[in-house]
């Protein structure tokens, strides 16, 4: 590694970073995140794929009227905004809650210690 | 003179259209000129000092991202083919979520000016800076050809300029403006474009649905009855039979166009968060924190607009009707125009057009900046000098790249105009998330992903696509195509994101595990670390 690089512009040496890395407070935050974002993603791709999957083949489904000239389709499509806004409502309070003050305290603690 | 929209009516008055539009110019000319008084160092002129606000930003990435495409088109589409419109619009919003829970904060928290530097942080970094260099320049230049070629269709749409010079002439204004927005503004004056462009495109779409809802007393249900009733009732056979209110008018006809269709949905929902420009914007802000109060003012911005352009959309076919809509000169995409003359008169048609043709600029100048920034950063600066530049003098490249691209932009989109630019946006968004998603969610997620990883999935989602859509009938084979008196088109489909997005996560994984596990893991270490810390992040510049 001859080329200069972003990381060396860092004041804080390497090893401080493996260091931390396998801390066990660091690990749990690392598997905080990843247990809520990707079985959350893993959801809402589904979600969305079935929708685009009844959209493309599903025509009489989606047609079923349920309240005037409202149908199931309209209902499903409106629900994809709804299930957008309520999942960013959820990994935003998650992510206030969850990450950022462990976040904060491994970052307090690598930037004071230097 | 001939009359504007539907012949024979006398729908607008270009004079005050123009007059709307000029002022929104020098409004955002004078803004730019005052937000941009320091623009010397590079943190300032490519991410405007990291100093806006989630908020701030978060209109911003609206006004960047709602392109006249999706204001005319997704409007205009839901008039004439009803639902299928509708799903089409969806994907642009769920996508979004991609960015939220996998993207934003651990980009900002790594990177420091563009999509490469968080690619090659902790893999070669030549070879990987460069495919991701490439990869943005190609996104952002189908994209900018996209908006400069659809500049030409709604300047004759809106301004009544019908001639091929007089086209010709606005798109070279429209790449002279951007030229001077970037130039002058950097960042943070492109930004406030982006900024005044989404409140004047947010703020008249939301006044027009409700002016719509009032109509019909407010009952949605009654909206799309009156809209199925006015289709019916077209004097086009074919359009009269289309049930509006469920899928399939535009996209069910064969087995192959449902396939085409699923396969532009999976590039829409996975290409939003691999668009540079797109990214790019997440360093405009001091943390990782208002990196995802953006995304989340984003959404809610975003979202609002396609619940919006649905009522805009079937309220256009209940209130001008089919007939009306396509007979006129910009056919489907003049829904919304017609629309808003219905309701409001030629002042309204006015600010509307204004607020489209404005819509084109912000857009553009987003683009600009980001393909400048990753030519002057990424390639001039890093591959060519080897960090041997000061500041200073990555920001005088950029301009002179930003001057290049403008030129070629308007040179390009004179000669594209005409051409079918829904195909472009979704060339763009195909490239996005096959040649950039798959490394960048490897190289935030994987430890053992590597440089062939990187290299064989971002090249061959670059090439996969480009070659695809080459031999698809977009370009050749069918009269609708880019090329309509040649056929080598092999590809049945259209939109190539089913094949080549799968593919490019394949490479990666493949070129990965294909070679030995060499990259540095004191490096990744510190990737991690910061990526999800935010240690060592850039801050934002003192003012």
């Amino acid at each position: 590694m001859s080329e200069p690089h972003l990381a060396t512009q860092s004041t804080i040496p390497r090893e401080r970073y493996v260091a931390v890395q396998s801390s066990p407070e660091f690990q749990e935050l690392r598997s905080r995140l990843r247990r809520f974002v990707f079985p959350m993603s893993a959801a809402f791709l589904v979600w969305y794929a079935l929708y685009v999957v009844l959209g493309a083949f599903a025509h009489d489904f989606m047609a079923i009227p349920v309240w005037g000239a409202i149908n199931v389709g309209m209902l499903i499509g409106l629900g994809q905004f709804a299930t957008t806004f309520l999942i960013t409502g959820l990994y935003v309070r998650f992510a206030n809650r969850e990450i950022d003050p462990r976040a904060e305290r491994i970052r307090a603690e690598l930037e004071g210690g230097r | 003179m001939t009359t504007f929209l539907a012949a024979g009516t006398d729908v607008g008055n270009p004079a005050i259209n123009i007059a709307i539009f000029v002022a929104f110019v020098a409004v955002t000319l004078f803004v730019v000129m005052r937000a941009s008084r320091r623009n010397a160092s590079a943190d300032e002129f490519f991410t405007a000092g990291r100093a806006f606000t989630g908020p701030q930003n978060g209109v911003a990435i609206s006004g960047d991202y709602l392109s006249a495409a999706s204001f005319l088109g997704i409007a205009g589409a839901i008039a004439v083919y009803g639902y299928d419109g509708f799903l089409y619009s969806i994907g642009f919003l769920v996508a979004w979520l991609v960015a939220l829970l996998l993207v934003a904060e651990l980009l900002r928290n790594t990177g420091k000016f563009t999509m490469a530097d968080v690619l090659s942080f902790r893999l070669r970094q030549r070879p990987v800076r460069l495919a991701a260099a490439t990869n943005t320049l190609a996104v952002s230049l189908f994209y900018l050809l996209a908006q400069m070629a659809g500049a030409g269709g709604l300047v004759a749409l809106l301004l009544n300029v019908e001639s091929d010079w007089g086209q010709a002439l606005v798109i070279a204004v429209v790449g002279v403006l951007m030229i001077v927005y970037v130039l002058v503004g950097g960042m943070k004056g492109t930004t406030w474009v982006q900024i005044i462009k989404a409140v004047l495109l947010i703020g008249g779409a939301g006044l027009m649905t409700l002016a719509v809802l009032f109509k019909f007393g407010l009952n949605f249900s009654d909206i799309l009855a009156s809209a199925q009733t006015a289709v019916s009732g077209s004097s086009n056979e074919a359009v009269a039979a289309r049930d509006v209110l469920a899928p399939g008018a535009q996209y069910g006809a064969s087995l192959t166009s449902k396939l085409n269709f699923i396969s532009l949905a999976l590039a829409l929902v996975l290409g939003t968060a691999g668009l540079p420009h797109v990214l790019m914007r997440f360093y405009t802000v001091p943390t990782a924190k208002e990196a995802r109060r953006s995304v989340v003012w984003a959404i809610a911005l975003i979202g609002a607009f396609y619940l919006f352009t649905l009522a805009l959309g079937y309220g256009a076919a209940a209130m001008v009707g089919p007939d009306r809509i396509l007979g006129s000169p910009g056919g489907q995409n003049s829904a919304a125009p017609l629309l808003a003359f219905e309701l409001g008169g030629v002042v309204l048609l006015a600010v509307i057009s204004a607020v489209a043709f404005a819509t084109i600029l912000a857009v553009v100048a987003g683009l600009t900046i980001t393909a400048s920034a990753s030519f002057a950063h990424d390639i001039y600066a890093t591959l060519m000098k080897k960090h041997q530049v000061t500041e200073y003098e990555q920001v005088r490249v950029s301009r002179i790249t930003a001057v290049v691209l403008g030129v070629f932009a308007i040179v390009l989109g004179i000669l594209a105009s005409g051409q079918n630019i829904a195909f472009l946006v979704a060339l763009a968004f195909a490239v996005a998330a096959a040649a950039n998603l798959p490394t960048i969610l490897f190289s935030l997620y994987w430890r053992r992903f590597n440089t062939r990883g990187a290299l064989w999935s971002m090249y061959g989602g670059l090439i996969s696509t480009i070659v695809l859509i080459v031999f698809s009938p977009a370009v050749s084979g069918t009269p609708t195509s880019m090329l309509p008196n040649a056929d080598f088109a092999w590809f049945p489909l259209s939109n190539p994101g089913i094949v080549s997005i799968p593919l490019a996560f394949a490479l990666g994984v493949i070129g990965t595990l294909t070679s030995p596990d060499d990259e540095d893991p004191a490096l990744a270490a510190e990737m991690e670390v910061r990526s999800l810390t935010g240690v060592g992040a850039e801050r934002a510049v003192a003012h």
